[in-house]
């Protein structure tokens, strides 16, 4: 196999970057809506066909939206086995609570409507709340630790410890600046999920949605403000100080790095990735606009546009930096020194060239297949609605 | 068993894999009779096999989100819970899972939705097609999962990168056409259409006890039958090439299996039944079968299948060996570039040794500094529990044979008596449903339990695979998942059962409608085949 040489090892890491980037961002704009139309369940749906029907909405669509998640973890084993390694077991009890929602929720989805009984109902109706709201949150809360910088070290033989009483445990990680950005996240996911509704549901659903999606829209956009400040002013980024080897061995340790200055200076080295939090903001805005006014297709386009680039401006921002140690700084987790080998990440870019445009392909005619409105006769008259 | 992280983590993941296996396997073969049923329906336009997909269907709905929602917990345990094993072997373990997102799951997920919400909305074809789509999804995922597990037994394709400290891929295709993956992969297959069929045919049997849904479980269970005897077949055959691949590839574990401590004469005894005692070393009250081993493990009958006690002692020369690679990696590590050739050209040829050092971390930091008795007992360790192996092995292939007798037997009876079933075989399949689960599990451990003290078969020890966390976040999550699965598992029993007692729901009137139409034919029905009964519509 000598084809992967076609590709230099920093390219392919580079690209892998990229599409580290596209499958989380395919996973907000997709799942996204799902857990917005969860954490909007209960407020937007008064009555149980009222519920039924914003269910319905996402019932045929949630269980592809949700692969993008499973493939994100797989791909980003592949790809990133470092940082699998250290984030997923540094966020234990995050994750669990993450995955317990993600459990319940397809669940919900299934079992609801199996059962007559008002009390079976709501009760999924509030895991539904929690498996769509939860997670929402709890991304930006783990966004907000990368930005900060998280407590781990490697060993010489790269195994991955974490440090202090706190981390690990969930507390720890709800530290203020984490939690505006659980808000941010949380708030758009609530924006998205609402221009959805507001694309698939009609009267009182879909008003109630407008109103709520033009709040949790507003309140995203304060958020992302402040915490492009709270970065600007109040944390610390962190920098590599010794030379930069783009194709060298995936080791991490193999680096100096410090944790001073702020994360900002990229703007000032490559002005030009400004352009994402300018998408993030007017995103927004034309979202909240398209909202009041009952727009229905391009509130949607600029709510994915708007959670585009809110979620590559973390990146582009922290770039070349993926996981950063605040205890170790040289164990930080880097675009150049936390990837797999030539040969798998290249491997791994054919498999994906190959299958990600026959995935978007029959995705996009099931949603086509699927598309229109979904109202209270669709729901009472079938037998296969949820 | 004293509580440590490592134990613990094991204990959790071999919960969360087993309770995952029981949504598994049916979702595997269901979706193929229901892509079945509904094919025949398209060909025939017979409205009861549309009422056939549409039952199973609704019951294969139920099984398949509980199967996709446990698997979201596989996906991501292996960092959770085992970071240097995701850092150690991820370059390689983590491709075939990541292609089983891009090939099978988003396959499966997207057209499972479409497959219940668009029967309005598709045309027969398209819609059948939808089915068949959801069926090879789960089938492909399945292959892609077990390549990831078929490496942890025989790791092929890989090497050992000093610089890195990890295993790196050397050639993909060695991975994915790596034999005991192959065999793996089919014996697992065809394990969930028997699971599927015996589920089919005793729900089935059920329905004609009570007189009910007779015409829907009489085709049932023809489909059921002859696709689970299919299957059954199948899968001693298959587990008759893993046994075959096992002996070249996973000596130990087949010793252990066989409770075999010496080295036997060929061609080797199978040992029928017995108690293996792993202190002593030997095992009490053995019955034999002569040449059976040997014929089953090497296919002839001149070669010799090495006993624990042998393999053993190769162990300890691979422990001796691995030492000094762990030396030569040290200074490796040390000197980087200026590392003198020749240490590098004698790592190499011995760093496939080197995880048999690793094991002597359980009971010293630096391998280098073990004592002989560390080196024993470390070797010791080689050896994964015999007892459960032995008859976990003896239970999954006894039932194995179980499910031909049941199958054929009504793979004769459907086609030439189709009209009586005598009710003692009916109550039998209704007894049996649970029994290809039980196979299933008990194939999971001995796959599994089997590969012990390994994560990775020589490579990587499980005590050196764990995160570093705390016993009490793993007991804090393993109460969590064993309390949440638990009321998972309550919920979905409950609706099993419930949707079952109901029946099928839906195209009632017009399967009614078209029975009565063809009374007359169905009832002087004379048993040319569950296909060629009655005219279309």
């Amino acid at each position: 196999m000598i084809l992967h040489d076609l590709i230099s090892f920093e390219v392919l890491r580079l690209i892998w970057w990229a599409l580290l980037g596209v499958l989380l961002i395919g996973f907000a704009l997709t799942d996204g809506f799902d857990m917005g139309v969860g954490a909007l369940l209960p407020f937007v749906g008064k009555t149980d066909v009222e519920r039924r029907v914003v269910i319905n909405t996402i019932g045929p669509v949630w269980e592809g939206n949700q692969v993008w998640f499973i493939l994100g973890g797989g791909a980003i084993f592949a790809a990133w086995p470092p940082l699998y390694a250290v984030s997923f077991s540094g966020f234990y009890l995050a994750m669990f609570a993450i995955l317990a929602a993600l459990i319940l929720r397809p669940v919900g989805f299934k079992y609801r409507s199996k059962r007559d009984s008002a009390k079976w109902r709501s009760s999924w109706d509030w895991a539904l709340f929690v498996g769509g709201a939860a997670p929402a949150l709890l991304f930006g809360v783990a966004v907000g630790n990368v930005l900060l910088g998280v407590p781990f070290h490697l060993t010489e033989d790269l195994m991955p410890m974490y440090d202090g009483s706190f981390y690990g445990k969930f507390l720890g990680l709800l530290r203020p600046f984490a939690l505006l950005c659980g808000v941010v996240s949380l708030s758009m996911l609530i924006m998205h999920g609402a221009a959805w509704l507001s694309l698939k549901t009609k009267g009182m659903v879909a008003f109630r949605a407008q109103r709520i999606g033009t709040v949790a829209g507003m309140v995203a956009a304060g958020g992302y403000a402040l915490a492009g400040l709270w970065l600007a002013f109040g944390i610390d980024g962190f920098h590599i100080t010794s030379e930069i080897v783009t194709d060298g061995p995936s080791n991490p340790l193999f680096k100096e790095v410090v944790h001073e200055g702020s994360w900002l200076v990229a703007y000032t080295q490559r002005p030009w990735i400004l352009i994402a939090p300018v998408l993030g903001f007017v995103g927004i805005f034309m979202a909240v606009r398209g909202l009041r006014e009952g727009f229905e297709v391009s509130t949607f386009l600029w709510s994915k546009l708007a959670i585009l680039g809110v979620i590559s401006s973390v990146g582009l921002t922290m770039f070349p930096f993926i996981l950063p140690s605040t205890v170790d700084p040289r164990s930080s987790l880097t675009v150049w020194d936390s990837s797999s080998s030539h040969l798998t990440l290249f491997v791994m870019l054919v498999a994906t060239v190959i299958f990600l445009p026959i995935i978007l392909a029959y995705t996009a005619w099931v949603y086509k297949v699927l598309w229109g409105k979904v109202t209270e006769d669709d729901v009472t008259s079938s037998h296969s609605a949820y | 068993m004293e509580l440590d992280v490592v134990e613990l983590s094991r204990l959790q993941f071999a919960m969360t894999a087993l309770y995952h296996f029981l949504f598994v396997p049916l979702t595997l073969g269901l979706s193929i009779l229901v892509a079945i049923m509904e094919t025949v329906y398209v060909m025939t336009g017979r409205p009861i096999w549309r009422q056939m997909t549409k039952f199973w269907g609704t019951l294969f709905g139920i099984n398949f989100v509980l199967g996709v929602a446990t698997g979201i917990t596989m996906e991501f345990q292996f960092g959770m819970n085992w970071s240097y094993y995701s850092h150690y072997v991820g370059d390689i373990f983590g491709a075939p899972l990541a292609v089983e997102g891009l090939m099978a799951f988003f396959l499966e997920a997207t057209f499972v939705g479409l497959f219940f919400f668009g029967w309005d909305k598709l045309s027969r074809v398209a819609h059948c097609i939808v089915a068949w789509l959801v069926a090879i999804g789960s089938n492909f995922s399945a292959l892609w999962i077990l390549i990831a597990n078929g490496w942890m037994v025989n790791p092929v394709g890989a090497e050992f990168n000093p610089e890195t400290m990890r295993m790196e891929m050397t050639n993909f295709f060695e991975v994915v056409f790596n034999e005991v993956a192959q065999a793996k992969f089919v014996h697992t297959v065809s394990a969930g259409y028997i699971t599927a069929s015996i589920f089919v045919l005793g729900v089935s049997a059920w329905y004609m006890l009570k007189g009910r849904h007779v015409e829907l479980a009489r085709r049932s269970i023809s489909v059921a039958a002859s696709f689970g005897l299919a299957a059954s077949l199948s899968v001693v055959v298959l587990g008759d090439e893993s046994g075959y691949s096992a002996s070249h590839t996973q000596k130990m574990k087949l010793a252990a299996i066989e409770a075999m401590w010496e080295t036997e004469p060929a061609p080797a005894h199978f040992t029928l039944i017995g108690f293996p005692d792993q202190e002593a070393r030997e095992t009490h009250y053995a019955v034999h079968i002569p040449w059976v081993m040997g014929l089953i493990g090497t296919r002839s009958l001149t070669q010799e299948i090495p006993g624990i006690n042998e393999l053993v002692a190769e162990s300890e020369a691979r422990i001796r060996s691995g030492i000094i690679a762990y030396d030569e990696l040290m200074t490796i590590r040390a000197e980087r570039d200026a590392t003198p050739e020749e240490v590098r050209a004698n790592f190499e040829a011995r760093s496939a040794d080197l995880g048999y050092a690793l094991l002597l971390k359980r009971y010293v930091d630096d391998p280098r500094e073990a004592t002989e008795e560390q080196i024993k007992m470390a070797a010791d360790d080689t050896v994964p529990g015999v007892a459960p192996l032995f008859w976990s092995f003896r239970i999954m292939v006894g039932l194995g044979f179980s499910f031909i007798a049941l199958t054929g037997l009504f793979f004769v009876l459907s086609n030439f008596r189709r009209k009586s079933y005598p009710r003692w075989v009916l109550r039998l399949a209704v007894l049996w449903i649970p029994l290809p689960w039980i196979a299933a599990e008990m194939g999971w451990i001995v796959a599994e339990y089997g590969r012990q003290p390994w994560t990775v078969d020589g490579i990587l020890p499980t005590a050196l695979s764990a995160s570093h966390l705390s016993v009490g976040d793993l007991l804090f999550t393993l109460a969590g998942f064993a309390i949440f699965y638990t009321v998972l598992f309550i919920v979905e029993m409950g609706l099993m059962l419930k949707y079952i007692r109901k029946g099928p729901q839906e195209d009632v009137e017009a399967t009614e409608e078209w029975m009565r139409r063809h009374e007359h034919r169905l009832r002087t029905h004379d048993g040319k085949g569950p296909f060629a009964d009655v005219p279309a519509e």
